[in-house]
């Protein structure tokens, strides 16, 4: 369970955000999640609830857009959507695939803000 | 009142990774090859580096850098390989961050090392996502785990390097299936190299050294006898 922890750095970024767009109102931070992120969303939903607390964030609302494992197929030659991450194979000619080009993401992507 | 929308995309965890790369950078340029060990609990993680540092003793420096939530009873286990140890204590956090490796070696002169084990908190899910600036990352699984453990741990296994398969000695007893482990290996991380080990019979554990050997090698120096000797270093987090 490291979900408040990384709650607590997206708030840290959000702050940094916000001071640069001259301490604007954050209304909601937008999120883009992998699978093999190792986060899980619903948890960090609920740290991100305890995180805000007081402070000058306790209205902001979190997005979380959940982006999907992408994968080399080595037969194909093609960037695959991985249908599960208990199963990395091709969806085409399910060939194993071992060069994972995205899915790994934990990034803050965007912030509403109100001027 | 106007609601903008900001584009940021900024990674989440970017002070680690900015403290992890610092890591890399700086081990590399010490000829320091670093190695993490993840796994659950009770997989053998202390057992198993005690062997492998006792096998390298007589070639490599090597030291260790072991996390666990309490006690420094792992630190003192490893230490018996004589090589330097030092216990980071993480209180109530649940694995290792590039900060932690950072503030652990704050002189601790991991300077004169050829190799480097980071041996981190006994957990599947969180470590997963905390770059520690090591080269190779082992995960590790015991016979008595079950076969689908890389099925129900898939993120670790896939931010590992190589699969590890420890207490083989107990395979037979249990009704280990070795191939179906290979297959819930494969089918979350394809093409990962996997080695079966028993570090109480010693079983396997030579293989390992040479294949850490060989990843190691490329630009670093001939290894030399370890000659000190450090112990009882214990850190505190929480």
């Amino acid at each position: 369970m490291h979900e408040l922890s990384i709650a607590m750095s997206v708030l840290e970024i959000v702050e940094e955000e916000a001071e640069r767009q001259g301490g604007a109102k954050v209304l909601a931070v937008h999120l883009r999640i992998g699978p093999l992120s190792g986060v899980v969303k619903e948890a960090l939903t609920s740290a991100f609830e305890l995180a805000r607390e007081n402070t000058p964030w306790a209205d902001c609302k979190l997005v979380i857009e959940e982006v999907p494992v992408v994968a080399l197929c080595p037969v194909c030659q093609t960037e695959r959507t991985v249908s599960s991450i208990q199963h990395i194979c091709c969806p085409v000619c399910d060939t194993p695939m071992p060069n994972i080009t995205a899915g790994r993401e934990l990034e803050v992507a965007a912030m509403e803000i109100s001027e | 009142m106007n609601t903008r929308l900001v584009e940021v995309r900024q990674n989440v965890l970017k002070q680690n990774d900015v403290v992890a790369r610092s890591l890399r950078q700086h081990f590399h340029d010490e000829g320091v090859f670093v190695v993490s060990l993840v796994s659950s609990p009770g997989a053998g993680k202390t057992a198993f580096l005690e062997d492998l540092l006792t096998r390298l003793q007589p070639k490599y420096r090597v030291a260790a850098l072991v996390g666990d939530l309490a006690t420094d009873n792992d630190a003192k286990r490893l230490a018996r390989s004589l090589a330097p140890v030092k216990q980071i204590v993480t209180g109530t956090v649940c694995h290792l961050e590039a900060e932690m490796v950072k503030s652990a070696l704050r002189g601790w002169q991991p300077e004169k090392l050829d190799m480097l084990f980071i041996e981190n908190v006994g957990n599947l899910v969180c470590p997963s996502s905390y770059d520690l600036g090591e080269d190779l990352r082992l995960v590790l699984m015991s016979v008595t785990e079950g076969e689908d453990k890389p099925q129900k741990y898939p993120t670790i296994f896939n931010t590992a390097d190589v699969t590890v398969i420890t207490k083989m000695d107990l395979a037979n007893a249990v009704g280990f299936d070795g191939k179906a482990a290979r297959r819930s290996i494969e089918s979350v991380r394809p093409g990962m190299e996997v080695f079966e080990v028993s570090a109480k019979s010693g079983n396997g554990m030579e293989k390992l050294v040479q294949f850490i050997e060989s990843r190691r090698r490329g630009g670093a120096t001939a290894p030399v006898v370890q000659t000190t000797v450090e112990t009882g270093n214990v850190m505190y987090y929480g």
